[in-house]
């Protein structure tokens, strides 16, 4: 759980400031990144992001790292499964 | 050393290593702790252990949010399922976790409305899509976790949403270090900071550490080379007499922390006076609750909460392992009564709990030693 998941912020939704769609590990989501508020993050900017929230910007080189973490430490399932909302994404994004 | 070679920087690796292995002084015993259940994680999922000379002892710390989390407040966490319209929500890893009665997979199984989220913002959605419904979110974790939670909770009370509410069961990493530190059984000779609740904290919360325990500590990314890295400042350091807080995650970490996290924390809750950490017993001023002026939100408040206390079974050795004294496998349990699947204590369900990281990567890679004879 207290691992962080790299994600690159695709865009801002509309008139929702700090809701970013995000590409985590392959699943396209949106993230909360108010916690960035000082020095918020734009589109095409990787963040780590820990229970839907990104907490810290980070260089794409060290995201690709954390993504081989992931993948070695074999939570990269867990981690999308957990992006993926556990099916409750789509009922959660509609409208 | 066997998912090391899967990295890039293996040849760094081995020069960490024998770097470690030179500067450790045979005649010595090191005892570090790593606080953080990532940690523990990831140093037997890569068998971090076979780098380090005898002498270096990693003692795994109770930097697990599931793992220190009475059986108690799960009970009263449940209990909240009984009534008319409530839908429960909570993290994948708190799902599997007994509560005397079962886990809330089992609650789900007879009835009950539970359901997993990924994040505390996903419960707060499903409040906003469900206005029949009442949904509580189980908030556990550490610093790294309190702000998300914080946050969500001030969204809700600006957009005005009524039928959600938090079961706060967030703790504070420093009590927890002071705790193992005030334990007369224990002796840590350092410690390998947490990463990610550090990424909050920043790492001044350590240095009285450092200061009147006179113990070095390192904060620690999760990566091999990270921990290995980690593991020699700390060498290098008791080898030069030196005692201060070091930052080895430079790259995730900030010296000061977030403080736009910490400020959200601050705003939505406060310090309990004591709360109960699963093996460790009552440690003052060691978890957070939700402030008055978010009181519609807070579910202890909304609920009422039996406050149910549940005595661990005695045979259970969790509060020793929690705090190093003992090895997961020398727990009378471990692997008997215990496993990843039939777990007594929270230490094997949680991946990050030093009992369920031994069981799949120790205990198993025995069985398969016996099994086939090489």
């Amino acid at each position: 759980m207290c691992l962080a998941i790299p994600a690159k912020i695709i865009a801002f939704a509309p008139g929702e400031e700090s809701r970013a769609m995000v590409d985590v590990v392959g699943v396209r989501r949106y993230i909360d990144t108010g916690l960035l508020a000082d020095d918020p993050p734009r589109a095409g900017d990787w963040v780590l992001v820990h229970v839907g929230f990104a907490m810290s910007k980070v260089s794409e080189a060290e995201a690709l790292d954390q993504i081989r973490i992931l993948n070695a430490l074999g939570e990269d399932d867990a981690a999308r499964q957990e992006a993926e909302g556990y099916g409750d994404r789509a009922e959660l994004e509609s409208s | 050393m066997r998912f090391v070679d899967e990295f890039r920087d293996a040849a760094v690796i081995g020069k960490t290593a024998e770097e470690i292995r030179r500067l450790a002084d045979p005649a010595r015993q090191y005892r570090f702790m790593e606080v953080c259940g990532g940690h523990t994680h990831a140093i037997y999922r890569f068998g971090l252990k076979d780098l380090l000379p005898p002498s270096i002892e990693l003692v795994h710390g109770p930097g697990c949010p599931v793992c220190v989390l009475p059986m108690g407040r799960i009970d009263d966490g449940l209990a909240m399922t009984a009534e008319e319209g409530v839908t429960f929500t909570a993290f994948g890893d708190m799902m599997r976790v007994p509560g005397t009665r079962g886990s809330p997979l089992e609650y789900k199984a007879r009835g009950a409305d539970v359901r997993i989220v990924y994040s505390p913002a996903d419960a707060l959605r499903l409040a906003e899509k469900n206005p029949d419904r009442h949904v509580m979110f189980f908030a556990i974790g550490f610093e790294t976790t309190a702000p998300s939670t914080a946050l969500t909770l001030m969204r809700a009370k600006a957009r005005g949403i009524r039928n959600f509410s938090v079961f706060c069961n967030h703790v504070t990493i420093i009590p927890g270090i002071r705790a193992i530190l005030d334990s007369p059984d224990m002796r840590i000779d350092a410690f390998l900071g947490p990463g990610h609740v550090s990424t909050v904290i920043g790492c001044r919360p350590y240095e009285w550490i450092a200061r009147n325990e006179g113990k070095p500590i390192v904060v620690s990314g999760f990566e091999p080379l990270d921990i290995l890295q980690s593991v020699l400042m700390l060498l290098r350091q008791l080898g030069d007499g030196e005692c201060k807080v070091e930052n080895q995650y430079k790259r995730v970490v900030p010296w000061d922390g977030n403080r736009a996290a910490l400020a959200a924390i601050a705003e939505v809750f406060e310090l309990r006076n004591y709360f109960e950490w699963r093996g460790m017993g009552f440690i003052s001023q060691s978890a957070l609750r939700i402030r008055e002026k978010y009181a519609d939100w807070d579910a202890e408040r909304r609920f009422s909460v039996p406050g149910i206390r549940v005595t661990d079974p005695k045979a259970a050795q969790c509060g020793e392992v929690l705090k190093g004294v003992l090895k997961p496998a020398q727990c009378k349990l471990f692997a008997n009564e215990c496993t990843p699947e039939r777990p007594v204590g929270a230490l094997m369900v949680s991946s990050e709990g030093s009992c369920a990281a031994y069981f799949n990567y120790e205990h198993r890679k025995t069985l398969t030693q016996i099994a086939v004879p090489a």
